[in-house]
């Protein structure tokens, strides 16, 4: 029932936020809804509510096989964990001034959260797509309303791109309900599907390009930079906190265990292209002035390694990605809840322009350095777990691969502090005369952030055994 | 049945009202009323009360099928003389027989629902094709319309004559005009007669259901027709050409269905191709649904070729949704001072209730989940899978959908993301009746896009 209701509350709250009239009004039902959200998700992990809560079951279209169930094992539970965190943060950030029309901004966010919950939530193969389409349609016209010049195309490209992988991945879906034992969409008759080795091979990479796009893996990229870039910066954050993560969780969920054998065959081609994506996304984020295209870049080097991890199939690796999904989230929030501040601040994102921060705005400038390290997954912050156990599972496959996409590190190192550099230190310039230190939501953002970073670098013991039954069963797959 | 012989009559009250009928609005009302008893036969015919309890020594044949397609298109006429009716009228000087045609093609949609002979069909599809060229040509000072018009009772004609030349030789094989799964028997010749019989029908039907190669007519058509009559003709009349087509190939020839599907797929992908793409290019709204109707068709031969359970039921569907879904955006297009990409820009702004309507609309000829257009097309996927093979035709329609986001998008980019000018938005502004109309019609679709079997497909197992 809990499980519902994480999808239902947002759901409600944002049919209704459309009602709602004022837009702090709308803010503050976005911020209560995202909190109480929050507040289940939280008492569901602690053990407040039974086990017996996460899930969901109740007749669909029993003619067809499809129900509307819903399962939350270790994995979904970290990803709507994230998912409850992200929102409160992100409708937190956005003043009720900052957009017109903003109780739509927020009641559209509201709504992809419903979306991206069902999506992590769903145990039944139509739902899941279901919620994969919805998911999307609010952004789309989040991305499309607010946001750069060149917004329409760009999100139109990401539209149809998206839109694509997705209808690929349905194809595949009723091939696949075809082939279970009685015609049905659940997700264990859909593991139990007979399939000949050929059948599994099609059926993988119509799923996998769909998962692909989403996340997305070199050579699926192309509408992840301009997209990151044209958006309004808290849709960009749930794009690439949160919407990423589907294409991730799409890979644990159904790619792997659908196809286990078609898995393991074409392994390397998914970490060759993924550690392609990773030095390739490395250098061009070192040659970029602006700042979000930067962390545009920096985010496909890191979801890159992720999707590496996950097909290198022992448990390390699989294990460190799977708690990064959740790392990654709050990091790449962190980075960009301080782009937002800046772009208010000066009115530009353009290295170049900008220098001297530290001197203007000091506790921004101390909250960034601990994001910025965490991002370079530097010992302490969380990310350092998580690439850690990645690069050791990386290593245990093959070295070659351990060895270059260990560039990725050094490289992300690089331009992380370059960026670092010129903004924060340096020459006070133009447009960075009359900064205000941070303050209000993106503040808070960033002080709510902080200790999830530190406590999760120190201790993540907790997180390890959240997604511990999922590794488990990753590595039962295919004996 | 009831329909054929309700709207048989109710076109003759019509085409009578005209005699007395002054105003304009009653012609409307009279409609109306008349499309209300158009559905209540049509309920009153899935529960098996009839004003005639006769096969006609089997020139017909009844089935839950056919009665709930009859009964969704009634609704669908109810839907389009309530948002579309006022704008008939306005089209020239003779509003009862607009009316009064349309009904005779709606007795003519019954026909070729129910026909269980070949001579049947043949009438069914005169009697829905005749009163549609006087329709199209009705706009008699526009140049387009005439045009229109002619080119539409040319390509009729012509196709009619390919029709009747197939049931000739069908006739030759058999020795009969009955549906009785025409097994191939006897003797070389008839097998050959046979063969090009049905090769003749075949590309006949692909003519009235604007089949890729032989869809030239269609843009023109439904581009110079009168707007409210496109509408008609894009959803309740294609619609019911579609259903003969696949009752034909299913009641009549499934035992050639390996033949007949390998020449089908190939018109779907040629269909979907053409379509889809031609429709991208369009600048005019109006001509893009004419193409995006194309487009469509290649989802609904789905259904001729897969000729299952699942094909039927997704043809249901897609009558439901498509018609719907088509009537609304036709009834909005109708009220725009311009029928161009611009004419929509911001339209949001202004009339947001009406543009969140246009929107479910849209999502649904696109097949986004929560509209019924998804099911729709979903249903004809799996048929399509359910027959086996075909890999590549589903990769194909796939493809192509989501091609067609791109048009029906373009839409939906222009009414919400850009600012409104001087020739865009509404002529005047719409009533409330047009509202609930519309809301009406958004609402279904929507509904059938969470609960296809609850809402409409039960019924087939059910009564």
């Amino acid at each position: 029932m809990i499980a519902l209701l994480l999808i239902l509350i947002p759901l409600a709250g944002g049919l209704a936020g459309f009602a709602v009239k004022s837009a702090s009004l709308g803010r503050t039902l976005g911020l209560l809804v995202s909190l109480a959200t929050l507040a289940l998700m939280l008492g569901l992990l602690g053990g407040f509510f039974p086990a017996t809560q996460k899930s969901f079951f109740i007749d669909w279209l029993p003619q067809l096989g499809a129900d509307f169930s819903l399962k939350m094992d270790g994995v979904a539970a970290s990803l709507c964990l994230l998912t409850a965190f992200c929102f409160p943060v992100i409708i937190g950030s956005v003043k009720h001034t900052q957009y017109a029309n903003a109780n739509a901004f927020y009641s559209l966010l509201l709504l992809a959260y419903a979306g991206i919950n069902l999506v992590f939530l769903a145990a039944d193969g139509l739902l899941f797509y279901f919620g994969w389409e919805l998911a999307l349609i609010p952004v789309y016209f989040l991305c499309s309303k607010w946001g750069g010049e060149k917004r329409l195309q760009v999100t139109f490209k990401f539209f149809l791109y998206t839109f694509l992988g997705s209808l690929l991945m349905l194809a595949g879906l009723v091939y696949l309900y075809y082939h279970t034992a009685d015609y049905s969409f659940s997700l264990d008759a859909l593991y139990q599907a007979k399939l000949t080795p050929n059948q599994e091979t099609v059926l993988f990479w119509l799923f996998f390009v769909a998962f692909a796009i989403k996340m997305p893996v070199f050579p699926f990229h192309t509408w992840q930079p301009d997209t990151y870039e044209q958006s309004a910066t808290p849709v960009t954050m749930v794009l690439s906190a949160l919407m990423v993560k589907m294409g991730l969780f799409g890979v644990v969920r159904w790619l792997l265990p659908l196809f286990p054998h078609a898995s393991v065959q074409f392994a390397d081609v998914v970490i060759l292209l993924s550690v392609i994506g990773m030095i390739y996304a490395s250098m061009l984020a070192m040659k970029q002035d602006d700042i979000k295209r930067l962390i545009a870049y920096s985010s496909i080097a890191h979801i890159g390694l992720m999707s590496a991890a996950l097909f290198i199939h022992n448990a390390s690796g699989i294990q460190g990605a799977m708690i990064q999904f959740f790392s990654h989230g709050v990091n790449v929030l962190g980075m960009w809840l301080v782009v937002e501040w800046i772009e208010q601040q000066t009115g530009t994102r353009k290295i170049s322009e900008l220098g001297g921060l530290a001197q203007k705005a000091p506790i921004l400038t101390i909250l960034l350095i601990i994001v910025a390290l965490a991002n370079i997954a530097l010992p302490l912050t969380n990310a350092f777990v998580g690439e850690l156990m990645m690069f050791n599972g990386l290593f245990k496959y093959n070295l070659i691969y351990a060895a270059v996409g260990g560039l990725s590190i050094i490289l992300s190192a690089v331009y992380t502090l370059r960026m670092i550099q010129h903004v924060f230190y340096g020459e006070v310039k133009v447009a960075t005369a009359n900064v205000a230190d941070v303050m209000g939501g993106l503040k808070w953002g960033l002080l709510l952030i902080i200790p999830v970073i530190l406590v999760f670098g120190i201790y993540p013991t907790p997180m390890l055994n959240l997604v511990k039954d999922s590794v488990a069963f990753l590595l039962s797959l295919g004996k | 049945m009831n329909l054929i012989l309700l709207a048989a009559v109710w076109g003759i009250v019509m085409m009578l009202s005209g005699l007395f009928i002054k105003k304009k609005e009653n012609a409307v009302q009279l409609a109306f009323l008349g499309s209300l008893i158009l559905a209540g036969g049509c309920f009153a015919d899935l529960h098996e009360y009839a004003f005639i309890h006769s096969d006609f020594k089997g020139l017909l044949a009844y089935d839950k099928f056919s009665h709930l397609f009859l009964f969704i298109i009634s609704i669908a006429l109810i839907l389009y003389i309530w948002l579309t009716g006022k704008e008939v009228v306005k089209v020239g000087n003779h509003p009862s027989e607009y009316f009064a045609l349309l009904f005779f093609v709606m007795s003519g949609a019954g026909l070729v629902t129910l026909f269980n002979n070949l001579l049947i069909l043949f009438l069914g599809i005169e009697i829905l094709s005749i009163p549609l060229f006087i329709l199209t040509g009705s706009d008699k000072r526009n140049l387009k319309s005439n045009e229109a018009a002619l080119k539409y009772f040319l390509m009729g004609a012509f196709s009619t004559g390919i029709l009747l030349l197939g049931i000739a030789f069908i006739y030759g094989a058999t020795g009969s005009f009955q549906l009785v799964n025409y097994m191939m028997q006897g003797t070389e010749a008839a097998a050959i007669y046979h063969h090009i019989g049905l090769a003749l029908i075949l590309i006949a039907l692909s003519f009235k259901v604007s089949a890729v190669p032989f869809h030239f007519w269609t843009p023109d058509v439904y581009d110079g027709a009168p707007t409210p009559f496109t509408s008609f003709m894009a959803s309740i009349v294609k619609l019911a050409a579609f259903v003969g087509f696949a009752q034909l190939i299913l009641n009549g020839f499934s035992s050639d269905s390996a033949r007949i599907q390998s020449v089908v797929a190939l018109l779907i992908a040629a269909t979907l191709i053409i379509g889809n793409v031609a429709a991208v290019y369009q600048q005019s709204v109006k001509r893009m649904l004419a193409y995006s109707s194309i487009a469509q068709a290649g989802f609904m031969l789905m259904a001729v070729f897969a000729s299952n359970d699942m094909a039927r039921q997704g043809l249901l569907l897609y009558a439901a949704v498509y018609c719907l879904a088509n009537i609304g955006i036709f009834a909005v297009l109708t009220k725009m001072k311009d029928y161009t990409y611009e004419g929509f820009n911001g339209l949001a702004a202004k009339n947001p209730f009406i543009a969140f309507c246009l929107t479910v609309f849209l999502m649904s000829l696109a097949g986004i989940p929560l509209t019924g257009g998804f099911f729709a097309k979903y249903f004809l996927l799996a048929a399509v899978v359910k027959v086996g093979g075909y890999l590549w035709l589903v990769i194909t329609a796939v493809v192509f959908a989501a091609i067609s986001v791109y048009y029906y998008f373009k839409v939906i980019q222009a009414m919400y993301f850009k600012p409104a000018s001087d020739n865009s938005g509404l002529i005047t502004a719409v009533g409330s009746s047009f509202k609930v109309g519309l809301l009406l019609a958004a609402l279904l679709i929507l509904l059938l896009g969470i609960f296809p079997y609850q809402l409409l497909l039960d019924v087939l197992t059910v009564y």
